[in-house]
């Protein structure tokens, strides 16, 4: 049974960033398009039926994945970039930085996202980047804890000694002896974090946060189609499936990893091989 | 510090350590603020022979492993004087006033094998890459000659040149401590400390990577500070024991002296531990009273006494002398020479 969590995650992500991609091909229609029918249920004209305005949902839903899926990618990038760089710095340096760069971060897990969310919109104006910077300072914590976690426990592990002992250098001991050992973490933290990303976009969204109409973004549509739910489901049940499907994914893909990696090198070559 | 171990370093020696210390601070509360001092290297003397071996025997945590590294300048002494007589400047080196930068050429002349095998090395580097990075940080070799000098070196510890390519996980703790070894010598060093090399071990191996020692140490005229907790191992391969207790070594003799005639009270206890391979002989194990103390709060006097089945008020009182009683056979007792202790015969 073991990886079957893994392919089950990868086969839920190929389809839905298959179908992003598919998006940037070929359209079944104009998402912006207004007019036709409106509220009709899913046909072969419109897979996903429409909306209350008549625009395509399946159409929407491709192009919303591109803002959902963007969103969430710059802003684990951004919270995985700064985090890993102040763990780093705090697990190699130790002491005081260590000390305060970590009572930051639990200052950070402390503090009300959506407040910062709030903050950030209105002081960054509407657009994305309100969001994305502040998903990614959410993220930051996460990835500092981990990487300075590892780094603490693998700076006792006698290879690093023996690697001092034969006289390498910092830069070396980093690049060789240190770094490799993280990779297989951050991998995992990275998937778990891009689908919480994903979450987060779209509970931001649904407050009105984030991108502006008209353009779609999964949140958003969520969002829009609740005041309609009476009269059509379709406009929220699509776009909700693909966003809960690829959340799942991802975090199958996490906890698949997780396993996959642990250990030792052996079983990823193993199942590579399978 | 110990005059008789200060006055010369004789052209023979090739380490001479004198009052090394090393104390931890013990921090406490939310800043962080020094409470107390781990004495876990107190003022310790000891002088290696060149092609020697010193064994360094000692319960867990009385600072063997600590003064190892400390040596090796893996951990920063905190006092003392490390003298190191370097082949490649022909000269006699502190290595306690040494800094990082002059130290690394020092790397190439000693070494130090660990005693977990699945620890001290790298789980994603090849066998090759392991053994050869010695080569490439010191700029000795790379490529197809790094190659060659590790297949050499593979050789040399009992394992094949095809091993290389292989990764750690691959092998037995006996291969990888092989392996380790391999790392040890690829700068050709004069001096090892073998930080507990077979503790980790199967008994069975123990005596495989014990033999591979000595017969390197012939072959390529090493030097080595051999620690360990276990006598037996000790008396095998060395020329001179030091006996350490909470960070200071109580006594130091050739190896047959020092279990045969041992003069220390410690010593004695510990030499009752060791197994004799004799059916007939009664064993007459000492049993220590207590624990060993705190080394954050050492006892008053002699650190032994409140464990010392022979103590005098003396020894609660005055910390003992680390002296020469004749013959290099030093110790720190207020009662040596009065009492008459028990020895182990030497096969």
């Amino acid at each position: 049974m073991r990886g079957l969590g893994l392919k089950l995650g990868i086969a839920l992500l190929t389809c839905s960033l298959g179908l992003v991609a598919l998006g940037y091909l070929w359209l079944p229609a104009d998402p912006l398009a207004i007019g036709g029918d409106r509220f009709a249920p899913p046909s072969l004209r419109h897979p996903m039926g429409t909306d209350w305005f008549g625009r395509d949902v399946l159409a929407r839903v491709l192009v919303g994945g591109r803002t959902s899926l963007g969103i969430a990618l710059a802003a684990v990038a951004l919270g995985a970039a700064l985090g890993a760089a102040l763990g780093g710095l705090a697990g190699l340096r130790g002491g005081l930085p260590d000390e305060l760069l970590m009572r930051g971060m639990d200052f950070l897990l402390a503090f009300p996202p959506l407040l910062l969310a709030l903050f950030l919109a209105v002081l960054l104006g509407p657009g994305p980047w309100g969001i994305v910077i502040a998903i990614g300072i959410f993220n930051v914590p996460y990835f500092a804890r981990l990487v300075r976690g590892s780094l603490l426990t693998l700076r006792e592990r006698e290879f690093v000694l023996a690697a001092r002992a034969i006289g390498a250098g910092p830069a070396r001991i980093l690049l060789r002896h240190l770094l490799p050992h993280l990779a297989s973490p951050l991998v995992v933290q990275l998937t778990v974090s891009l689908g919480a990303a994903l979450l987060a976009e779209a509970a931001f969204s649904y407050l009105g946060l984030g991108t502006p109409p008209p353009t779609p973004s999964w949140g958003r549509m969520l969002k829009e189609a609740q005041s309609y739910f009476a009269l059509s489901p379709w406009p929220a049940v699509f776009p909700g499936l693909v966003l809960s499907l690829t959340v799942l994914g991802l975090n199958l893909l996490g906890d698949g990893l997780r396993d996959l990696l642990d250990p030792r090198l052996g079983r990823l070559t193993a199942w590579l091989r399978s | 510090m110990n005059l008789a171990f200060r006055a010369t370093m004789g052209e023979d020696i090739l380490l001479q350590v004198s009052g090394l210390k090393k104390y931890f601070p013990v921090r406490r509360g939310v800043f962080r603020r020094v409470v107390g001092w781990v004495k876990a290297v107190d003022d310790v003397d000891m002088f290696i022979p060149e092609g020697e071996t010193l064994g360094l025997v000692g319960e867990s945590g009385c600072g063997k492993t600590t003064t190892g590294r400390t040596i090796l300048r893996l951990v920063e002494p905190t006092a003392g004087e490390i003298l190191f007589r370097s082949k490649q400047f022909g000269k006699v080196v502190d290595l306690a006033k040494l800094d990082k930068k002059a130290l690394k050429p020092l790397r190439r002349e000693m070494q130090i094998i660990f005693q977990d095998p699945y620890s001290s090395l790298n789980p994603r580097m090849t066998v090759g890459d392991i053994i050869g990075e010695p080569l490439i940080v010191h700029r000795v070799a790379r490529g197809r000659e790094k190659e060659e000098r590790v297949a050499e070196l593979l050789q040399a510890v009992g394992l094949k040149p095809e091993h290389m390519r292989r990764y750690p996980h691959e092998f037995s703790g006996g291969q990888r401590q092989r392996i380790g070894i391999a790392r040890a010598l690829a700068l050709d060093p004069q001096l090892i400390v073998c930080d507990e090399p077979v503790s980790a071990l199967d008994v069975s191996i123990q005596a495989q990577v014990l033999n591979l020692l000595e017969d390197l140490q012939e072959q390529f005229h090493l030097t080595y500070l051999f620690i360990a907790h276990d006598l037996s191992v000790v008396k095998h391969i060395s020329d001179r024991v030091a006996v350490m207790y909470l960070g200071k070594i109580v006594e130091l003799a050739e190896t047959e002296e020092l279990f045969t005639h041992p003069i220390h009270p410690y010593t004695e206890a510990l030499l009752s531990a060791v197994p004799v391979p004799d059916p007939d002989y009664e064993a007459e194990h000492i049993i220590l009273q207590g624990d060993v103390p705190s080394p954050i709060r050492p006892p008053p006097g002699c650190y032994f006494h409140p464990r010392c089945p022979y103590a005098k008020d003396i020894c609660s009182e005055v910390a003992p002398e680390f002296r020469d009683y004749g013959e290099h056979h030093f110790t720190a007792c207020h009662l040596a020479g009065q009492l008459t202790l028990r020895g182990v015969k030497m096969q």
